[in-house]
């Protein structure tokens, strides 16, 4: 009796959030031409960065200061989890070996899994895309290796190096920015030097240096993740 | 008829039906599906809107990434969802 009570409440309260949500969406004007930010980006966007791509030249160029602070915030998911998760000595423990399907499909399917996911981030500023997916499709090939070989582990040294390197050179570029420039991640190779054409790979600034390096960040990060959760503590050892 | 409106509506349909069956379902391991049959579809629907880049990172993320994060977790727990003690009519726990 009182669950049911408690659960028509629940039901009643959200119905009346429901309606007061229905009412104030009603009142946006969906689908129509307001927007003059973004009319500017779409005028601008050429001349000011160099890039074809628009949502990538707003995401990394305009707005580059955000997409410094959601790497932060994904270093610091990636921090959290292996703080969770911290063993003095884990280890691998899957021992029903991948089937000859997935074994042969996987060495078959990684290099180009690989390969999509730098070509992703590589022309950011060019295709849709950029460093988020690639990094997160490069995750998907070492997941796919977790599955198949019940022995295998990401390299641990070379990746951590890397992270924190990456992470580092992304600040790096932004305060040569400060230095040359004006302000924190000015555009400094295109502003300064206009190099390459627009729509030719090189092209677009730091858009392509900062899209390898979130790549390659995000990369390292999400097969650390999956590497944190696969693996499971051993005790009994000490 | 418009078609490809109405390739949407289906897709729609399938997400909505996946979503519940993930709720609904109490084998843990099959509702991991579901959720992953939800992103996606919600990729392909990104797709047809004329959002690549926002379609690879669900599909990336949504059906492969979080899917597989979900496994691990039901690999170090148990697989079933344990019957709750009082079970009322469908009326409610809709």
């Amino acid at each position: 009796m009182v669950s049911i009570l408690k659960r028509s409440l629940a039901i009643i309260t959200i119905l009346i959030i429901g309606y007061w949500l229905a009412v104030a969406m009603s009142h946006i004007p969906f689908g129509q031409d307001k927007m003059l930010v973004g009319q500017y980006y779409l005028n601008h966007v050429k001349d000011q960065t160099g890039a074809v791509n628009a949502v990538t030249a707003i995401v990394v160029n305009y707005r580059g200061f955000d997409t410094l602070g959601e790497v932060t915030v994904l270093f610091i998911a990636s921090t959290g989890v292996g703080a969770l998760l911290w063993k003095r000595k884990r280890e691998r423990t899957a021992r029903v070996p991948g089937s000859v399907v997935l074994t042969t499909g996987t060495r078959f399917l990684f290099p180009f899994i690989v390969l999509f996911g730098a070509y992703i981030f590589i022309h950011g500023h060019l295709t849709p895309g950029g460093g988020f997916p690639g990094g997160a499709t490069i995750a998907t090939g070492f997941l796919l290796l977790y599955m198949a070989f019940t022995v295998y582990e990401i390299p641990h040294k070379g990746f951590e190096v890397t992270e924190g390197l990456v992470g580092m050179s992304y600040v790096a570029v932004g305060l040569i920015g400060l230095l040359i420039g004006s302000y924190f991640l000015y555009d400094w190779i295109w502003q300064t030097w206009h190099v390459g054409t627009v729509g030719k790979l090189f092209s677009g600034g730091f858009i392509p240096i900062i899209y390898i390096l979130i790549g390659l960040k995000v990369g390292t990060e999400l097969s650390g993740i999956i590497d944190n959760m696969l693996k499971e503590g051993v005790s009994g050892n000490d | 008829m418009n078609c490809i409106s109405c390739i949407d509506y289906i897709i729609i349909g399938i997400m909505v039906l996946s979503a519940v069956f993930a709720v609904e379902w109490r084998d843990l391991l099959a509702a991991v599906v579901g959720m992953a049959a939800v992103s996606l579809f919600a990729s392909l629907l990104f797709f047809f809107l004329q959002a690549p880049d926002v379609a690879m990172t669900e599909a990336a993320i949504g059906a492969a990434l979080s899917g597989a994060v979900f496994i691990f977790a039901i690999k170090r727990t148990r697989r079933f969802e344990t019957e709750e003690e009082e079970k009322p009519g469908w009326w409610v726990r809709w």
